[in-house]
């Protein structure tokens, strides 16, 4: 019986010489990720246990990216408690202000994480990176305290469901058109501890950003990782990550296929060629609508950014089409830079100009407002598009609040009109 | 062990956000965070919750975000145990790395608001007193077991690098 992409990678990271669906493993992880609001629990579960030294202070990644740059006291403070225990550990992979960014965007880009690893992060959207044709799957504090004190962590192997887009995508129909369709079909817990894999001519077609977006997306619908098999795109992108990046990674990466008798629970095939963008309304990811069947939304606030849609092939298709035009009257945009690189890239295309230009503001890398951090929280009553991941009630501030989901080209057209828009 | 409490009943897909609000996610505080438990959703929730009581949930609960904090704030508005049709994989981690019971019942829909529990966990059997009926659930796999009766994963690290 043959494996799946994501077997074959836990596989290669355990003792054992057999591996099946359901069955409770030890793994050894590659990579373990902890943020400003993750890894303070982790750090303190650290000490309290007795522990003083993390088992390798190269495998371990800090990113202050929620409430960072810091948004009041208390966050000042569990900025703080990383920063203390990457000095005393000596964890170089910790990323101040200046050269952080979102960890999602960040940790690719610096080539920190390979085809082929395992990695676990305490954060939901560590399945992001399973664009890279890695395991890569969200934990929680406490599995990131055991992960600094011994590089292991217990899963159960998931079943994986395969999930194939065959046909050509109209214009404006990218990666967040094709998860957010997969979530509408499928449901927020249509794939309830299963590793999604991503595939078919479709999913070939795509440049590394959308593939980023789709794997970002997984855990909406319940994933515990979304993967795709490396191809020529993703292993371009590698080199050339691993090439500019000064923190050097030793470990080599591995190219793991799922084999032609590889089990999957389920199987979908949808063809995506008459797909239109697609739009989360409130109050769940799953709850997906064509834009052209949403009628008439008023908006008062766009966000473009966050791990979903920060980069920045994202911002190039949302300042082509705010280029020249003004945003409607007292609606506020809001555009988010995933990370440094991606700021400066932005900057120097004009297209920071461009989000200035229309009435935008062009903001500092952060998680921000997608999860009601800060830099654009909203009021009782407003209603907010986003190319964020998640819409849940009071997800950007007042629970009475609404947050509708969507691509960048989406969220730029319905800027410039106030109200939800297709970009055609 | 046995758990005894009246019931709180959700229904589908209450995700961790639901449970406790990022702008919270500023404490670690177990007591500081259930202050704040389900606030978005059930704003009275908090004064009601005894301790020892039990959420009764549909499917898919604890969606969402990595949060730890919100099996936490549960056990700091004091939650003794969650009972649902199906629970999201991170919630499931945590709860089980923190001690924070739950049990796995395919028709939570026989429970209803204030019914009282009597919860025996090592059998996974469901006691409903104010019903006179009783359920039964799968026990957890010998593995997580391990973990919960040393009291969650780090005491059970603890003791298993001393072997």
């Amino acid at each position: 019986m043959g494996y799946t992409i994501a077997e074959k990678i836990l596989l290669a990271h355990t003792d054992k010489k057999d591996i099946k669906p359901g069955e409770f493993i030890e793994t050894k992880v590659d990579l373990a990720l902890g943020n400003d609001i993750t890894a303070p629990i982790a750090i303190e579960e650290f000490k309290k246990s007795g522990f003083d030294k993390v088992f390798d202070k190269e495998k371990i990644v800090l990113v202050p990216d929620h409430f960072a740059p810091a948004k009041d006291l208390k966050s000042a403070n569990q900025c703080k408690v990383l920063a203390d225990f990457a000095k005393e550990q000596g964890i170089k992979n910790y990323f101040e202000i200046g050269c952080m960014g979102i960890e999602h965007a960040l940790l690719p880009e610096m080539g920190l994480v390979l085809p082929g690893d395992l990695v676990i992060g305490a954060d939901s959207h560590t399945c992001t990176y399973g664009a890279l044709g890695c395991y890569s799957t969200g934990v929680g504090s406490t599995d990131l305290a055991r992960a600094f004190v011994d590089g292991k962590c217990w899963l159960k192997v998931p079943a994986s469901i395969k999930l194939v887009y065959n046909g050509k995508l109209n214009k404006w129909v990218g990666g967040k058109d094709l998860i957010l369709f997969t979530i509408g079909k499928i449901g927020v817990d249509g794939a309830i501890y299963k590793v999604m894999e991503f595939s078919g001519p479709v999913i070939r077609g795509l440049g590394m950003d959308d593939r980023f977006t789709m794997s970002n997306m997984a855990i909406e619908a319940g994933g515990r990782a979304g993967i795709i098999e490396p191809d020529d795109t993703i292993l371009k992108y590698v080199k050339e990550a691993t090439k500019s990046q000064s923190h050097k990674v030793t470990r080599k990466y591995k190219i793991f296929n799922s084999d032609k008798d590889a089990q999957y629970e389920k199987v979908y095939e949808w063809d995506v060629s008459s797909l239109e963008p697609q739009v989360a309304c409130p109050h769940l990811p799953g709850n997906v609508k064509g834009v052209s069947e949403l009628g008439e939304i008023n908006i008062d606030q766009v966000v473009i950014g966050s791990c979903t849609n920060g980069r920045i092939s994202d911002l190039r298709i949302a300042a082509g089409i705010l280029k020249g035009r003004k945003i409607k009257s007292g609606l506020r945009l809001v555009v988010i830079p995933a990370t440094q690189k991606i700021y400066l890239e932005a900057v120097k295309e004009g297209l920071a100009e461009i989000f200035v230009k229309v009435g935008g503001v062009f903001e500092t890398p952060s998680c921000g407002p997608c999860l009601g951090g800060h830099m654009g929280i909203l009021t009782e009553g407003e209603v907010c598009l986003a190319t964020t991941n998640r819409n849940f009630i009071g997800r950007m501030g007042h629970p009475k609040s609404f947050v509708y989901l969507s691509n960048p080209a989406v969220a730029a057209a319905s800027a410039i009109t106030g109200r939800i828009t297709s970009p055609r | 062990m046995i758990i005894k409490g009246k019931v709180h009943k959700f229904g589908d897909d209450v995700n961790t956000d639901d449970i406790i609000a990022a702008k919270y996610l500023v404490s670690t505080e177990a007591k500081e965070l259930g202050m704040h438990c389900m606030e978005n959703i059930r704003p009275d929730f908090v004064k009601k919750a005894k301790p020892g009581d039990i959420i009764v949930a549909g499917k898919n609960f604890g969606c969402g975000s990595s949060r730890e904090h919100a099996p936490l704030a549960l056990k700091g508005c004091g939650i003794a145990a969650v009972v649902a049709k199906s629970f999201a994989g991170i919630f499931f981690r945590n709860s089980i790395n923190i001690g924070l019971p739950f049990l796995e019942l395919d028709k939570p829909e026989n429970i209803e608001e204030g019914d009282e529990l009597e919860i025996d966990l090592s059998h996974g059997i469901i006691k409903n007193l104010s019903k006179n009926t009783e359920y039964k659930t799968q026990p957890f796999p010998r593995f997580l077991n391990e973990i919960v009766e040393e009291g969650g994963l780090m005491k059970w690290l603890k003791k298993s690098r001393k072997v």
